[in-house]
């Protein structure tokens, strides 16, 4: 159960080898934290992450899961309430950026990328709300991205996929309005990961231990979407209404 | 019988960590039906919600309001007892049995609670350290067990399951009808001696040695003032006015009782709150200043002695949209240095708290979950979103732990299972009794998930 001033007891993150999602999930904890679960398509390659966040009292434990897998959503959801009981947050972090030149060559790659950041993200994410509605509370953070604000020719196969998302969420948070539960949708700008290594940083880059600390305060204060850094919100209301020509031609891609 | 339930999002007094229930107002003939009905995640009974933290909510699970009305409560008067069913406020039954020269033997600092409520949280109030808390002076209990079955318990009668009623948080069973012990008064006003502290040591030798002459006792202190004013309060006693202590004219309406509202705070708030730094402040000079240093013998009416606030209706709204904390422990005597540590601890932390309350308790019952123990009692309003609070909250309750203190269930929205474990030594043997009435967890709450009660 979530407690007055926000501090949670069981934490899922979907994705648990994801700098971001794990970055959250150790945000979160708190001397009230009882179980953070890592789901992850290899859970026996996360263990320094399990280190990394293990604390007394606290029990890290990696499960297999795979985003792409969506006829075993159902199921995995099940096991995870069973063995660890109510989820408070769960972190919706797993995707795959994929790369646009490869898509270009190779139509099932963008199929794959597709299939993953977006079917399988909307698969759990209705059977994790299903469960919400169950239980009567619970906060389901769904990662976006500003790539899909709008799109650019340089990932627009991965920017599509959190564009669809990122609509999707929306409607998702709408419709668990009374139910207890709540979603909350995080829009990172460009993030120095794992995921980004070698690429060039596009303007107002940020790191995912910020992202977390704004995901977690946006989370306490009840926030429906979390832009990181914040002026992103700004420089994309801008961005949204640039005249094509101009915006093809924007030097980060 | 048709179960017609509404789903609603629930919070506690303190309007945090909300959930959502399927709800319905019963009367005590449907509640068998009501209960039937119920999936995994259980049933719950509330009344009033002034619980400040979750221990009224029940997610995913079923809440039922009982109904009850204070004309159908039955006075006594040769006994001095009421019985009365859960649902019925104090506020009810107030309007009743003071003008028939009774009042009701323990009231907390509101009268919005049902009887329910004061046998489930065990209840207590300013006359703790002489009377004990609100389970001490129940008689009988009628209770609906998880099978449906209805027995009635009592200090004599199944006294394991009835000890474990009180304070059980509604865990072992409905509570459908409490019988209790009144105090019989002569008046409905009360005589109140005012004595202004300058700082929490001049308090605490102050109640030490003169709590005991009377009835009633609490103190207000001001935790804004820091150093050698660190903890300066007031101390208000008081006692049931006798009838020859009024002049002719005012004894002729001696029981008369009027509780009056004031206004009401609209639900409408400015997310930040009106509870800041400024107006604590302000309205904390105020309130010791308008005390005298020492005044004997004024006439206080029971609403504006026991119950100031209930004058303004719904006053949880003025601490905005985050809602706010009601962080109640307790410390045993020769602790009084952790106390004071702890006082400073929340000046320091410089989160705006305008009422804070200190108690000395007297005995414990034999509830196993009974809150009050021999010692102090520290109370502490807290805006919810106070930067840092969660921090604080965890190393005070290290503190509370040390020194062998307990928080009480009935506010309690933060602390972890590990500090309930630790605070209330017989927790096991209350879990051995709960199970063997609910072996198949029927009665569940948010407040017992989050700190592993059941």
């Amino acid at each position: 159960m979530e407690n007055a001033v926000g501090e949670v007891q069981n934490i899922l993150v979907l994705g648990g080898r994801s700098e971001i999602g794990v970055a959250i999930a150790r945000e979160l904890v708190t001397p009230s934290t009882r179980r953070v679960t890592l789901a992850c398509r290899q859970p026996g390659e996360s263990r320094e992450v399990e280190a990394s966040l293990a604390r007394n009292g606290l029990s890290v434990e990696s499960v297999s899961f795979d985003g792409a897998d969506t006829s075993s959503h159902a199921e995995f959801v099940d096991n995870v309430v069973a063995s660890g009981g109510d989820l408070d947050v769960v972190i919706l972090a797993f995707g795959v950026l994929g790369s646009q030149e490869q898509c270009d060559d190779d139509a099932q790659s963008a199929v794959k990328i597709a299939h993953t950041n977006y079917t399988g993200a909307v698969s759990i994410a209705m059977e994790v709300a299903k469960r919400f509605r169950q239980q009567g509370h619970g906060r389901l953070i769904i990662l976006s991205s500003v790539a899909g604000e709008r799109t650019r020719k340089a990932n627009y196969v991965y920017g599509s996929t959190k564009a669809g998302l990122d609509a999707f969420a929306q409607g998702l948070s709408d419709a668990m309005v009374g139910t207890g539960a709540s979603v909350m949708i995080v829009r990172p700008g460009f993030v120095h990961s794992a995921m980004t290594t070698g690429m060039k940083a596009a303007p107002f880059s940020t790191t995912p231990d910020v992202v977390a600390k704004l995901t977690v305060k946006g989370l306490r204060a009840g926030k429906r979407i979390v832009w990181t850094p914040g002026i992103l919100r700004w420089v994309f209301m801008v961005m949204r209404h640039l005249p094509v020509a101009i915006w093809r031609r924007m030097p980060m891609g | 019988m048709e179960t017609d339930f509404t789903t609603s999002r629930l919070t506690g007094w303190g309007r945090t960590a909300p959930s959502s229930a399927r709800t319905a107002e019963v009367s005590r003939g449907d509640v068998a039906a009501f209960i039937k009905d119920s999936n995994r995640r259980g049933v719950l009974m509330r009344g009033l919600g002034r619980s400040y933290g979750d221990a009224a909510q029940n997610a995913g699970g079923v809440v039922l309001t009982l109904q009850g009305s204070a004309q159908e409560a039955i006075l006594d008067v040769e006994a001095g007892t009421l019985t009365a069913g859960a649902g019925v406020s104090l506020h009810d039954l107030l309007k009743v049995i003071v003008p028939r020269g009774f009042f009701v033997p323990v009231t907390p600092g509101t009268r919005f609670v049902t009887v329910g409520g004061a046998v489930a949280s065990d209840i207590h109030g300013k006359n703790h350290h002489v009377e004990g808390s609100f389970g001490n002076h129940v008689r009988r209990l009628t209770l609906m067990l998880a099978d449906g079955t209805i027995h009635e318990i009592g200090p004599d009668q199944n006294p394991t399951l009835f000890w474990a009623t009180i304070g059980g948080m509604g865990l072992t069973g409905v509570i459908l009808e409490a019988t209790f012990s009144l105090i019989p008064i002569e008046t409905s006003l009360c005589t109140v001696n005012t004595i202004r502290c300058r700082n929490i040591d001049e308090l605490i030798e102050e109640m030490s040695h003169g709590d005991d002459d009377h009835r009633y006792s609490v103190a207000w202190a001001d935790l804004l003032s820091t150093g050698s004013r660190l903890g300066r309060s007031v101390l208000w006693r008081g006692d049931h006015t006798k009838l020859a202590e009024l002049s002719s004219k005012e004894a002729a309406q001696a029981l008369r009782y009027e509780p009056r509202h004031l206004a009401s705070v609209p639900p409408v708030v400015p997310s930040v709150g009106f509870v800041n730094k400024l107006s604590s402040s302000l309205f904390n000079e105020l309130w010791f200043r308008k005390e005298p240093r020492r005044k004997e013998g004024g006439h206080k009416s029971i609403p504006s002695y026991f119950h100031p606030l209930d004058a303004i209706g719904s006053w949880n709204r003025l601490y905005g949209a985050g809602g706010f904390l009601q962080y109640q422990f307790a410390l045993p005597f020769g602790r009084e240095d952790e106390l004071r540590q702890i006082i400073e601890k929340v000046v320091i932390s410089k989160t705006a708290s305008p009422l804070v309350v200190l108690k000395r308790f007297g005995a414990s019952n034999p509830a196993p979950l009974s809150f009050p123990m021999p010692g102090w009692t520290l109370t502490v309003d807290i805006p919810a979103r106070a930067e840092g609070l969660g921090h604080l909250l965890h190393s005070i309750d290290e503190m509370v732990m040390q020194s062998g203190g307990r928080h009480y269930l009935a506010k309690d929205a933060h602390t972890t299972p590990l500090a309930i474990s630790q605070g209330y030594p017989r927790l096991e043997e209350w879990k051995h009794i709960q199970r063997s009435v609910d072996p198949d967890r029927r009665w569940q709450s948010d407040l017992a998930r989050r700190l592993e009660l059941i």
